[in-house]
């Protein structure tokens, strides 16, 4: 690392749960926008304390369902109607319901797949870079520890170590990009 | 998730703003009323810390010497069963003993046996999770795990039980696409709807539990001690930080599968019972079957969760994880379906005797007292009567007691499919063509052989992968509670 690396942000680790909790109320109060918290499991209200918004990935899971639902009764339609009807035991070449067992089953596939896909999409993963992984200490996030990160893109980033300080963090480092 | 329901939270003084350089009030948890504490879901308070070491530890080190004979058995019991299947696909179906009448027997009872074995795990990763079961997090990814290795053994047997294998393997067939002929496969049969339920659930399976593994294999990444497991773990991580807005998307995309796994793992096992229930052979032909295939399945699931997760807590020293309270707690789920299992066998026969159908009553009749008897009543015996043990406290803590009537909830279950199959079909119609089905050693080694692979997998699962879900499982400990004195809270405002 070389003195004149550009700083990705300001890494702050805490030590319990409540201390985490406490500093994100402090960092979301004092109005940063380009922060996080790390937590080696979700800490409930921590959504609330950090100000976000609910999380869109429920979209993602609506439109796939659609789509799975709708391409399931278009698929039998078109297979044992229209492309080659044939008829079996005398049933009717198509009704919706015994085109509902399959159509149910690729609503919840594709529903599935969607709802993987968009909260990978929506947290912008896979991403196996990231400048936080050079800072040892912050091994302990997905272990014991509670970090919270400020981005030195943040227009308080100035501010961001006296707050982080006065927030009762234990240890306090600059993580270079 | 972090809200630890079982944690007493009276007593945490309500104060907004506190005064500046005040004392911080004490803060007093009260205990809960006599009768009604509850036993914590990780003993002993561990650490956080303590419960990453614990969990990870047994896939990072080296494997106790009893994995070893485990493993090697387990898998020469597979090679065999994969040398049947070969000797099987060469020669044809006849190596196997079923014929006219009986043209399903061991084929389709496996096959319905395993995939009822895999219906536990998705419902306790994902009924459970949305009845806010906190006792779940312990066990939800060995029983996913279980789900998805049953599943792949349910999956060999109706393929391999279509005789040429090379045509239902083939678009056209089960695949929906054109065969030589242009024709496409219908979807007015229940065993397409199989095809589809089926694999939907065990691809769903793996998503959900791979979509639980994100946050654990960050754990193992960052623990990693070489650079090859901390590539692969890292790769396979995608990069997972345990930022809180990652969080927040991450539990709502876990709700939500639980949410379609839920109607998912219903659907799975009616469909499954349409297989019979849509035919009109007496002994098949009833609308009980969708809920009592349900209900039997999550009885013989959670039979083979506890025959896991028993020998598992100990060898493992898992005690203060996998606590008694969370085996107790799962004799009574087996106590509830294995109720619901018995009620079933009586409602079907008293519809076979009020719906005045002379086939179907006779189809019962034969059931219980014709040829077939002795494997009725070890239905009976391991089905009905033995659940009901876990009435009494010292059978549901008695972890011998618990494994050994868990193995047996598995050996009623599987006579259970065998009846209904193999006891409907040899009588049929016409008395002419009755028979009696009677397994060859192909048959019996070809079942043998996949718990061989049943075995290897999870054994390879415990050796790669943590068996309990960390972070969710640290989600659940009062340290992770932000207003609970153990996870630092010294009142003031929240």
């Amino acid at each position: 690392m070389s003195a004149t690396a550009k700083p990705y942000g300001i890494l702050a680790r805490f030590d319990t749960a409540a201390d985490i909790f406490e500093a994100a109320l402090r960092v979301r109060d004092a109005g940063y926008r380009k922060w996080d918290v790390y937590t080696p499991f979700p800490i409930h209200g921590m959504d609330e304390a950090m100000g976000l918004r609910t999380s869109k990935v429920g979209y993602f899971t609506f439109c796939g369902g659609l789509t799975g639902f709708s391409f399931g009764m278009w698929m039998i339609w078109f297979m044992n109607k229209f492309d080659y009807g044939l008829v079996v035991g005398g049933k009717p070449l198509f009704t919706p319901l015994f085109a509902f067992p399959v159509s149910y089953e690729l609503t919840i596939l594709l529903s599935a797949f969607a709802t993987l896909g968009g909260m990978l999409f929506v947290n912008r993963l896979p991403k196996l870079y990231n400048p936080l992984f050079r800072s040892e200490t912050f091994k302990r996030a997905s272990n014991d520890r509670f970090f919270i990160c400020i981005e030195a893109a943040d227009p308080k980033f100035a501010e961001a170590r006296t707050l982080l300080e006065a927030a009762g963090a234990s240890a306090i480092e600059l993580v270079e990009d | 998730m972090a809200n630890a329901a079982s944690m007493p939270h009276a007593g945490i003084p309500a104060q907004h703003a506190p005064e500046p350089n005040a004392v911080p009030p004490q803060i007093v948890v009260a205990d809960p009323p006599k009768g009604l504490e509850r036993q914590p879901l990780v003993l002993n308070g561990r650490s956080l810390g303590s419960l990453t070491d614990s969990i990870a530890g047994i896939c990072e080190g080296r494997m106790p010497i009893w994995w070893w004979p485990a493993f090697i058995i387990s898998a020469g019991v597979m090679t065999m069963m994969a040398t049947l299947i070969a000797y099987l696909i060469s020669t044809g179906v006849g190596v196997w003993g079923l014929n006219n009448p009986a043209d399903w027997a061991w084929d389709i009872t496996n096959f319905v046996f395993w995939i009822g074995i895999g219906h536990a795990g998705t419902l306790i990763s994902a009924v459970l999770f949305l009845l806010r079961q906190k006792w779940r997090t312990s066990i939800n990814r060995a029983a996913e795990a279980m789900t998805l290795f049953a599943v792949a053994c349910a999956g060999i047997f109706p393929v391999v039980h279509t005789g040429r294998v090379w045509f239902a393997l083939t678009p056209g067939y089960l695949i929906p696409a054109p065969n030589a002929n242009y024709i496409w496969p219908q979807f007015r049969s229940p065993l397409l709807w199989d095809v589809f339920a089926v694999s939907t659930y065990g691809t769903v399976s793996l998503l959900f539990w791979y979509i639980g593994l994100i946050p654990d294999l960050a754990t193992l990444r960052d623990r990693a001690k070489n650079k090859v497991r901390g590539f692969f773990y890292g790769l396979f991580a995608l990069g997972w930080t345990g930022s809180n807005r990652h969080w927040s998307n991450y539990e709502k995309a876990y709700m939500i599968f639980a949410g379609l796994s839920t109607p998912l793992v219903l659907s799975v096992h009616s469909i499954v019972s349409f297989d019979f229930a849509v035919s009109n052979v007496p002994g098949w032909h009833t609308t009980i079957f969708p809920p009592y295939f349900v209900a039997g399945a999550i009885f013989s699931g959670f039979g083979m969760v506890l025959t896991l997760m028993v020998p598992m807590r100990t060898l493992f020293k898992l005690e203060d994880i996998i606590t008694t309270r969370h085996v107790e707690l799962m004799c009574k789920v087996i106590l509830a379906t294995g109720s619901m299992v018995g009620y079933a066998y009586g409602m079907e026969f008293f519809i076979a005797w009020y719906g005045g159908s002379p086939y179907e009553l006779y189809a019962f009749k034969n059931r219980a007292f014709g040829p077939y008897w002795w494997a009725y009543w070890s239905m009976i015996t391991c089905n009905v009567i033995s659940p009901h043990f876990f009435w009494f406290k010292w059978c549901r803590t008695n972890m011998v007691f618990v494994f050994f009537a868990s193995i047996v909830v598995n050996i009623g279950m599987w006579f259970e499919r065998f009846v209904i199959i193999v006891t409907s079909l040899h009588r049929d119609y016409l008395p002419a063509s009755w028979g009696y089905f009677t397994p060859t050693w192909v048959d019996v080694f070809t079942f043998v052989g996949s718990f061989g692979l049943f075995m290897t997998l999870f054994l390879l699962f415990i050796r790669f992968l943590p068996a309990i879900a960390i972070s969710e499982v640290k989600g659940v400990t009062p340290q992770a509670d932000p207003h609970h004195p153990l996870g630092g809270a010294k009142g003031g405002h929240h």
